[in-house]
């Protein structure tokens, strides 16, 4: 099972082996679990509107593992790696998919709309840029309260032009929120190449609206978590809010249903050389901190933590109706 | 306790609730300065940090809100003008009104969107609307439209205290035409409740905000030629009093419902169907509604425009011939 972890020292600070480990495993736990998702869905097991991750691990990897305990954090409909990366349940996250009883919300929310409060996670969002401004609420609230917790705010590269990314921007910076943007820049809305639909540039855009913003590579694991430390140091020191584009790839579709017509093949087999987790696998291999042995092992646990999770999901009853109209408003209390 | 204009009763209880709970502040466009209608005078002075001019946002005001609710604030949101809301509709409707049930109860929102709503100011077709059917549809929401200057009070500092979101309505054209003694005055203090304002026997009468003064006009008119009408206030939009909305329906068999909003998906035809599921046998007539036209804008000129607003003589005349029946 994944576990959160506590980081101390500065944003310089290398992670050493014991956390590239901690990064491998990550990695390729969101990989096989997003790929035994597809299968489940092929399988009937999981219905309706299912978007796979895969391909953009070191994105969550990184950017999840650079957060600390108290920080907050809400994502798009994408959210299945957001979740494990920042030590959701896997299981739990399993049930929600498959729409049982101990899911995350026992069945309410399904994929796109996974939550762990007591995790700081705040939830897969599937109207496009629609948290955005959530978060600069979360950091508003955090700053009205002198507390240091910030908002990690994930989005896709499609957000870009909706009025609410543009919106959260600029009053995020002109009230000095602690909220880093992350866009996934996995280069496609659906099927419209970003390009096609964003006159200029992304990071040129948070920059407009006065706040420090890089393009990275999403691809590397090291690299996005380096980069999100800096934001949360930024952030943690009172410097208002931090942007970063993270240039990644899905190897998938868009959805389970999308037929894929907009790309070649060629260009999935580029991407797939690039691959984050091959990528961290042979770092660390060179140093001598993997061995193949060790990577059988990842292998193998992770393996047994997706299957543990499928199991888990599938004993777990379906929710009965009579939960319905539970928590519809909340209960008026002394507080 | 003096007399108070709604204003004032708006005005006072956010002062009140500043003054009271740290975890209150207010943001929204000008409300530095007052605001368009002066509901936030004087208060920023007060509670410096805490009194918040927002860009305009209105989409972020209320996501916004969302956020800084869920960890513990207690924002009180305006938006200018009714008429600029739907810019942060899918907020309200799309994520606001969701929380509790997604998150099954581990999270809830404390919030409240107060805006100005409906006509009779001569503002055209975007300073005039009535907005509340599109939001009371939605299950999640509290809406609230108080007609009275100690209902303004009660429920604005009720609906600060609801850990759901509120959208609580403030009809613009009786900001400063309304005044109550508030002494003594009937104030509801939960949401969720009708009034019946106006005991009668011959018929019921249900209206909200400045319509319901203008039923409560028409009231005193035709009991002039002997009709005795009930007025309710509804003072709730969702979730309606059904309870209050059956007992007031049946105590007279006779029912006209009145609002400024459009007539076709319109309150009053959800009210008009709670009254026909489950107190047909009680009816002596069929349900009368007097409503806006439908047409998109409430015209600007005076003529056309008095011409789209119900009024006490139209409520007058419906009620002659529904007493007629």
């Amino acid at each position: 099972m994944t576990q959160q972890i506590s980081l101390p020292g500065s944003a310089m600070d290398d992670p050493g082996s014991e956390q590239l480990g901690l990064f491998l495993y990550q990695m390729q736990l969101l990989r096989r679990f997003e790929e035994k998702t597809g299968e489940m869905y092929t399988k009937g097991k999981i219905r309706g509107f299912l978007h796979l991750y895969t391909g953009q691990e070191a994105c969550a990897v990184g950017a999840l593992n650079a957060l600390r305990e108290q920080d907050q954090i809400v994502t798009h409909y994408r959210d299945h790696g957001h979740a494990l990366a920042r030590g959701v349940d896997a299981n739990r996250i399993m049930a929600e998919l498959f729409g049982r009883v101990d899911g995350l919300s026992g069945g309410r929310g399904g994929s796109m709309h996974l939550y762990d409060v007591s995790k700081g996670f705040l939830g897969g969002y599937a109207i496009v840029a629609a948290h955005l401004p959530l978060a600069v609420g979360l950091g508003l609230a955090a700053r009205m309260q002198k507390e240091d917790r910030l908002a990690l705010c994930i989005f896709g590269d499609g957000s870009v032009g909706e009025g609410e990314f543009h919106e959260a921007l600029n009053l995020a910076a002109l009230w000095d929120t602690p909220v880093i943007f992350f866009c996934e820049n996995n280069l496609y809305g659906m099927g419209v190449r970003f390009a096609e639909s964003l006159s200029t540039q992304i990071p040129k855009l948070a920059a407009a609206y006065n706040m420090p913003a890089v393009s990275i590579n999403g691809m590397d694991v090291l690299e996005v978590y380096r980069e999100t430390r800096k934001a949360v140091e930024h952030c943690s020191a009172g410097n208002g809010p931090y942007f970063i584009e993270a240039m990644t790839y899905r190897y998938r579709g868009h959805s389970m249903a999308d037929p894929e017509l907009y790309r070649l093949k060629d260009e999935i087999e580029q991407y797939r050389k690039r691959d984050a987790i091959e990528a961290l696998k042979q770092h660390m291999m060179e140093r001598g901190m993997l061995d193949q042995a060790g990577w059988e092992d990842v292998v193998r646990r992770v393996d047994k933590a997706v299957d543990d999770a499928v199991a888990f999901a599938d004993a777990s009853p379906e929710p009965g109706l009579d939960t319905l109209y539970g928590n519809l408003m909340a209960e008026p209390t002394d507080d | 306790m003096a007399a108070m204009t709604v204003i004032e009763a708006v005005r006072a209880t956010l002062d009140e609730a500043l003054g009271g709970d740290e975890r209150v502040f207010l943001l929204g466009e000008d409300v530095e300065a007052g605001g368009v209608f002066r509901a936030t005078e004087g208060l920023v002075a007060k509670y410096p940090g805490r009194v918040l001019d927002s860009p305009l946002a209105e989409s972020s005001i209320i996501g916004l809100s969302i956020g800084a609710a869920h960890y513990g604030m207690r924002p009180v949101a305006e938006i200018q003008f009714a008429d600029f809301i739907h810019a942060g509709f899918d907020q309200l409707c799309s994520e606001a009104s969701r929380w509790s049930y997604r998150t099954r109860g581990d999270s809830w929102l404390p919030m409240v969107v107060r805006t100005p709503w409906g006509g009779g100011v001569h503002g055209g077709q975007h300073h005039s609307q009535s907005i509340e059917a599109y939001y009371a549809h939605m299950p999640g929401i509290k809406v609230v439209a108080p007609s009275f200057p100690a209902d303004y009070r009660s429920l604005l500092k009720a609906a600060i205290a609801d850990p759901n979101p509120v959208l609580f309505l403030e009809h613009k054209r009786t900001y400063r035409l309304v005044k109550q003694e508030m002494e003594g005055a009937p104030a509801e203090e939960v949401i969720g409740r009708a009034r019946i304002t106006r005991r009668g026997e011959d018929l019921t009468i249900f209206a909200y905000g400045l319509m319901l003064h203008e039923s409560l006009a028409a009231a005193e008119q035709i009991a002039a030629d002997g009709i005795d009408a009930m007025v309710v206030d509804l003072l709730t939009l969702n979730p309606l009093d059904r309870e209050t909305i059956l007992e007031a329906a049946k105590a007279t068999g006779k029912v006209l419902i009145v609002h400024e909003d459009t007539l076709t998906g319109g309150l009053g035809g959800e009210i008009a169907a709670i009254i026909a599921e489950h107190a047909f046998e009680h009816l002596d007539a069929p349900i009368r509604r007097v409503a806006g036209p439908d047409i998109p804008p409430m015209p600007f000129h005076h003529t056309m425009e008095s011409f789209f607003m119900p009024d006490r003589a139209k409520i007058a005349a419906a009620a002659r011939d529904l007493a007629a029946y």
